[in-house]
């Protein structure tokens, strides 16, 4: 049963993801980042990691993918039907991503990983916020300087110029 | 299924296709589109260790850092393709070649 749904979520989001670079609207495309998105949150379930699929599914699918709808709903007119986008360099594109492909399975499966099982986290929401409060607090603290920066940064270069 | 392997393959698989979208893509907000694939494999990656690496909550608390730069990264981009296609009337990446109209 738990095979069954691993397997199914893998298929989703590998499946998706490819919807997602090779959809020919991009509206369509912007759905399947939404199924890629909500496997990848089931995957961070498998790996215990509840909080991060949560944090996924609100910040990826509440805000980012959201800011890119709304991106390709500004950068359209509505008059012109085309929403669609071309693809160029197909060939060289299939090339360069099967070797990298390619070079990092090989990779992965040669390199004797280190593998050290972690103990079950009961709840995993109080141990990373006193990992942020603690032991991550400068970066903790950059990030949240960083954000500010986008969000001018973004109002900026978005308002129009009077 | 439970092993390290496992999601490394699954996240090299989602890197690839992401470099894929990067590559081929010509419209400036499905190359962001690519960049958040891969991103989104950088953090499957990461939680992966932390599940099997023994690097616990740590890896965690990195993976939540990625999805903030992730966050400032697409606002940022989406204001600059916006600019683009307000200067430009196109969002074909190919065409934005000058610093200056």
């Amino acid at each position: 049963m738990e095979d069954l749904a691993f397997g199914l979520i893998v298929a989703i989001t590998l499946g998706s993801a490819f919807m997602v670079v090779q959809g020919k609207q991009l509206l369509y495309s912007a759905i399947a980042l939404l199924f890629t998105l909500f496997g990848v949150a089931g995957l961070y379930i498998f790996m215990w990691a509840d909080f991060m699929a949560g944090v996924q599914i609100v910040i990826y699918i509440g805000g980012i993918l959201v800011l890119l709808i709304f991106g390709i709903m500004l950068t359209n007119k509505i008059t012109s039907v085309n929403i669609s986008h071309t693809s160029l360099q197909r060939g060289a594109g299939v090339l360069v991503a099967l070797s990298v492909l390619s070079f990092l399975v090989v990779m992965i499966g040669r390199t004797p990983w280190l593998e050290k099982t972690a103990l079950e986290p009961a709840q995993t929401a109080d141990g990373i916020g006193m990992l942020l409060m603690m032991e991550y607090l400068l970066p903790f603290e950059v990030a949240s300087l960083l954000l500010l920066g986008a969000l001018i940064g973004a109002a900026m270069l978005s308002r129009s110029v009077d | 299924m439970d092993s390290l392997q496992t999601y490394l393959f699954i996240s090299a698989i989602l890197f690839s296709l992401g470099l894929y979208g990067v590559i081929t893509r010509r419209n400036g907000i499905a190359v962001l589109m690519g960049i958040e694939l891969i991103l989104n494999s950088a953090n499957i990656n990461f939680i992966a260790f932390a599940r099997f690496g023994g690097m616990n909550l740590s890896g965690q608390v990195f993976a939540l850092f990625v999805i903030i730069m992730a966050a400032a990264e697409a606002a940022v981009a989406l204001a600059i393709i916006i600019n683009i296609f307000n200067n430009l009337q196109t969002v074909n990446i190919d065409e934005a070649q000058q610093l200056k109209l």
